[in-house]
């Protein structure tokens, strides 16, 4: 009974992965994405310095685009158990964190070096 | 007599009682995960450590595209970013050849699954190829571990401001981690290719086609992607931003 279950069970999981034209997919959006930040840095940034600025938080944001694609597909987390994506992706966000204590931080040093 | 189980030893099913696996993958697949989440976190403290340093030198610090401007063996200067761009294509490849072979291995076709394991060691070489390049023009430069160029010529890697002492200090402190960061990413890919090279073996050798599943690639291939997701971070935050 509990066999039987359990192997229902896999065959349900393994219904939704990755096939080969998904994975080409991926490829293109991730190589799509690189394209773009490419585009903002050698051709919008050297035009209008001005805009230096904006592009920054462009890039991370195309950056993380870019981790979720590989994480999600790639690494296949999208088609794990929930409960083994959170135990992944919920520790990440003390990174968070970390960020916040260290930029605050360095602001300070900024003073200290004058 | 009934044969009827009792109560108490039913074989139980919730997810958390003991009955079937709660994650649904296999040890070592999870322990995999574990190992990266924590490989994670090192990165990202190292690369943290690098925004802080940088934000706290103020808009005094060396340009990526005055920096990384030549292609090794071919220009000299005038490319920004070029170089960089075919690491990145190379290693974005390499990661879509090896969840190729975790598809192959799905379908336990063994041909393909080598076939796609070799490209992805070749891959890995090639990136680890241009690293070399790349860190042996920096090198020629000037810069590495505790060096700079001459004080004087600095400037030509700086977009604007700061005193000649002020660019010299972020100049090293942006030489220290360039190296350690790449340094430490390069050497996961590295330690990736060797363990490659060992699954590619042992799919020849026909071990994984007796155990009956080729899960010990999708292992590796949780590593190597990691290595590429990695490369993004590394790449955006030293070449682009």
């Amino acid at each position: 009974m509990s066999a039987e279950s359990q192997e229902v069970h896999h065959e349900e999981g393994e219904h939704e992965t990755m096939t080969r034209g998904r994975i080409w997919k991926v490829f293109f959006i991730l190589l799509g994405i690189t394209c773009v930040e490419f585009f903002i840095a050698l051709i919008i940034v050297p035009k209008h310095p001005d805009l230096l600025v904006y592009a920054n938080p462009v890039y991370i944001v195309l950056t993380l685009f870019k981790a979720f694609y590989i994480v999600a597909y790639f690494m296949h987390l999208k088609f794990e158990k929930l409960g083994l994506s959170l135990s992944i992706i919920v520790p990440i966000l003390f990174i968070i964190g970390l960020i916040l204590v260290l930029t605050n931080e360095s602001h300070h040093w900024i003073s200290l070096r004058k | 007599m009934s044969t009827a189980v009792s109560q108490i030893d039913e074989v139980k099913t919730t997810p958390w009682s003991g009955g079937r696996s709660p994650f649904n993958v296999e040890y070592g697949k999870l322990m995999m995960w574990f190992f990266l989440l924590s490989d994670a976190f090192t990165f990202s403290s190292l690369l943290i450590s690098y925004g802080s340093l940088r934000f706290a030198a103020n808009g005094v610090w060396p340009a990526a595209d005055k920096v990384f401007q030549s292609v090794p063996g071919l220009l000299e200067s005038g490319a920004p970013l070029v170089f960089v761009g075919l690491m990145t294509f190379i290693l974005i490849m390499s990661s879509v050849t090896m969840v190729l072979a975790v598809e192959a291995g799905h379908r336990n076709d063994k041909k393909q699954v080598t076939y796609w394991m070799i490209a992805t060691v070749i891959g890995g070489l090639m990136f680890l190829g241009c690293q070399a390049l790349e860190w042996h023009h920096l090198y020629s430069e000037g810069f590495w571990w505790g060096s700079t160029p001459a004080v004087d010529e600095l400037g030509k890697f700086f977009r604007e401001g700061g005193t000649e002492a002020v660019r010299h200090m972020t100049a090293q402190e942006f030489a220290n981690l360039f190296f350690t960061i790449t340094g430490f990413h390069g050497f996961h890919v590295f330690t990736g290719v060797i363990i490659n090279i060992i699954i590619t073996i042992n799919v020849l050798l026909g071990t994984y086609e007796k155990r009956g599943s080729y899960l010990m690639v999708e292992k590796v291939g949780l590593y190597w992607h990691f290595v590429d997701l990695v490369w993004v971070f590394v790449f955006t935050f030293f070449y682009l931003v």
